[in-house]
């Protein structure tokens, strides 16, 4: 509980007990005596009733019984009623030893006394056990959501580093090629990989504008055409509009990597891989086109590994299940995305 | 001379393997394919002595293409990091090297395949071949030679399998195919909930079953949509019963 609350807290009970003494006192003075043995009377009886609260309010909050268990909490209320019965008596006599009308008054107004007190202490009791049960509840409420997010995150991130390490391996060996025969476009790979990579691990956002996540693309893609570069063509149309939209980042890597393995291990000769990116509405939407054999891949027809995870992804961010879609036309495989944007 | 052929659909990929073969003056270098189809026809042609061999290619991956020809020469795969391909290998006195490799390792493999040849030791991929774990891709296809076509058969397409001395006729809504292999391949690599071997003989397709009749006594036979009779063996029977629940 922060301080705020806590002072909070104590100048509730301040004046609770504040709002007795007022009471107290008037009811003293009712029955016949002056004011200042009035307030002496109240402010000692309430105190000391106050500190017994503060016992039980304590107590309680380090043992929190079950309801079977309430037995014990009435044993240690009446306990502590009696004791400060007792404390009462005691410092009034200490206080008012001289005025024997009052003391005789106390002695025969103790049942009334140990009453009030009894109740009151038990109200604090009654209280405290909610107050320690809500308080739990939110704590454990609030754990459970911490987990849920926590999970959460760490799925999107373990969803958003699924890089192949065929893609890897392939372009460590294509440079390893290059090195000898052409040195400088060697070198040029290293870079784009290099800045490919950094960008697969940078974690700051999870949001980005589609712009910057078209220019990742690009160095994935231009790595792909050193590989490929003989069948291999992409082509990227993008509307003004569409640039400044928002998109998960890294969502279109696994999408595009998918759509070039399927159309170059689908087919034979030249691939062409297309994104377009426009706006309907609110939302973003980005085709990416790839051409597959209607003879043999049938097969295919689920959403493979790669997109799973991108479908994952777009559900943990929008809690939407339909914003992946695929369809297969006259030798031309389709997936599309919707990205809401909020 | 030694003649090698090298069978991988990345230009980079090839030169690399072309280049470490600069310094060995007794190699030469038949042909480069891009793919597995290149690959069956060049093997056919130059009848090479060793193939380098990359296994993700286009429409049939490398082992699928070693199925494709009858005896085929000694392999050295070249492959990236792959989970499948890796435990083949494993198990198997086949070599191979990951991508990237290194000039030594490249020429450890070379030595280990001429002193197998001297030594006239060199084993054949057939055996590797055949007890390998398939690739996921193949669970899904079946890849046959005709004449000098490569077919490629998605397994929807498939009616029934049936036993043929060393071979397997794969019966498809266009014909009936041929590939040198035994039932208990198929069986091992097709779906069990799609694919039942119903008798020594045969494997039938469920989508394209019908009825089950009974002929005599406990003789029964399966209907195929098409209007084939397929016989049941008692365990084949008892087999279908369980896969369809009846």
């Amino acid at each position: 509980m922060s301080f705020t609350g806590k002072a909070k807290i104590f100048t509730l009970y301040l004046s609770w007990w504040l709002l007795w003494i007022f009471v107290q006192t008037l009811v003293i003075v009712q029955a016949g005596f002056g004011w200042e043995i009035a307030i002496t009377d109240a402010a000692i009886t309430q105190l000391v009733i106050a500190i017994a609260g503060y016992a039980i309010n304590t107590s309680m909050h380090s043992y929190q019984p079950s309801a079977k268990n309430s037995i014990y909490v009435l044993i240690w209320s009446l306990a502590l009623t009696f004791l400060s019965l007792a404390l009462q008596r005691w410092l009034l006599i200490q206080f008012l030893e001289n005025n024997l009308a009052f003391i005789s008054f106390l002695d025969a107004s103790l049942t009334v006394r140990g009453g009030f007190t009894l109740l009151m202490i038990m109200l604090i009791a009654v209280l405290t056990w909610f107050w320690v049960y809500f308080s739990d509840k939110q704590e454990s409420e609030k754990r459970k959501q911490d987990s849920e997010r926590l999970a959460r995150e760490a799925e999107l991130s373990s969803l958003r580093l699924q890089l192949q390490p065929h893609f890897l391996f392939n372009s460590l060996n294509s440079i390893n090629a290059l090195v000898v025969v052409e040195p400088e476009r060697a070198r040029t790979m290293i870079h784009q990989l290099s800045d490919f990579l950094r960008g697969t691990i940078r974690k700051d956002t999870t949001l980005i504008k589609l712009k910057e996540e078209l220019d990742h693309l690009q160095l994935y893609l231009e790595i792909e055409k050193v590989r490929f570069g003989h069948r291999l063509q992409t082509k990227i149309e993008k509307s003004e509009e569409s640039l400044t939209a928002e998109i998960p980042a890294l969502l279109l890597q696994p999408v595009v990597e998918n759509a070039i393995k399927f159309g170059l291990y689908d087919t034979i000769g030249e691939t062409i891989i297309s994104i377009e990116a426009s706006r309907i509405g609110k939302d973003l939407l980005i085709e990416v086109k790839n051409p597959y054999d209607p003879e043999t891949a049938q097969a295919k027809k689920g959403t493979g590994f790669g997109l799973t995870a991108v479908q994952r992804r777009l559900y943990l961010h929008y809690a939407q299940n339909n914003l992946v879609q695929t369809k297969q036309e006259a030798g031309i495989f389709t997936t599309t995305l919707r990205i809401p944007q909020i | 001379m030694i003649k090698v052929l090298i069978i991988d659909d990345e230009p980079l990929a090839r030169s690399l393997v072309k280049e470490c073969l600069k310094p060995f003056q007794d190699i030469e270098i038949a042909q480069e394919c891009n793919d597995g189809f290149e690959g069956v026809k060049a093997i056919a042609q130059h009848q090479p002595d060793l193939i380098f061999l990359d296994i993700q290619m286009p429409k049939i991956n490398g082992f699928e293409m070693l199925e494709l020809i009858e005896t085929p020469p000694a392999v050295i795969f070249t492959t990236a990091f792959d989970e499948y391909a890796m435990k083949a290998f494993e198990t198997h006195a086949v070599d191979y090297l990951l991508k990237p490799f290194s000039k030594d390792r490249f020429e450890k493999a070379l030595q280990k395949w001429m002193s197998q040849k001297n030594a006239k030791e060199v084993q054949s991929p057939q055996d590797f071949i055949d007890k390998r774990n398939p690739q996921p891709e193949e669970h899904s296809r079946v890849v046959v030679k005709k004449g000098s076509n490569i077919i490629i058969i998605p397994v929807n397409q498939i009616h029934y399998f049936e036993a043929y001395d060393d071979y397997v006729k794969i019966h498809t809504k266009d014909g009936m195919h041929l590939k040198k292999k035994t039932m208990t391949y198929f069986e091992g690599m097709l779906d069990v909930t799609q694919f039942v071997r119903v008798h020594r003989s045969y494997m039938i397709n469920l989508q394209e079953l019908t009825r089950i009749e009974l002929m005599e006594k406990d003789n029964h036979i399966a209907l195929l949509k098409n209007g084939v009779q397929i016989p049941l063996s008692q365990t084949g029977y008892a087999k279908l019963k369980t896969v369809l629940g009846i």
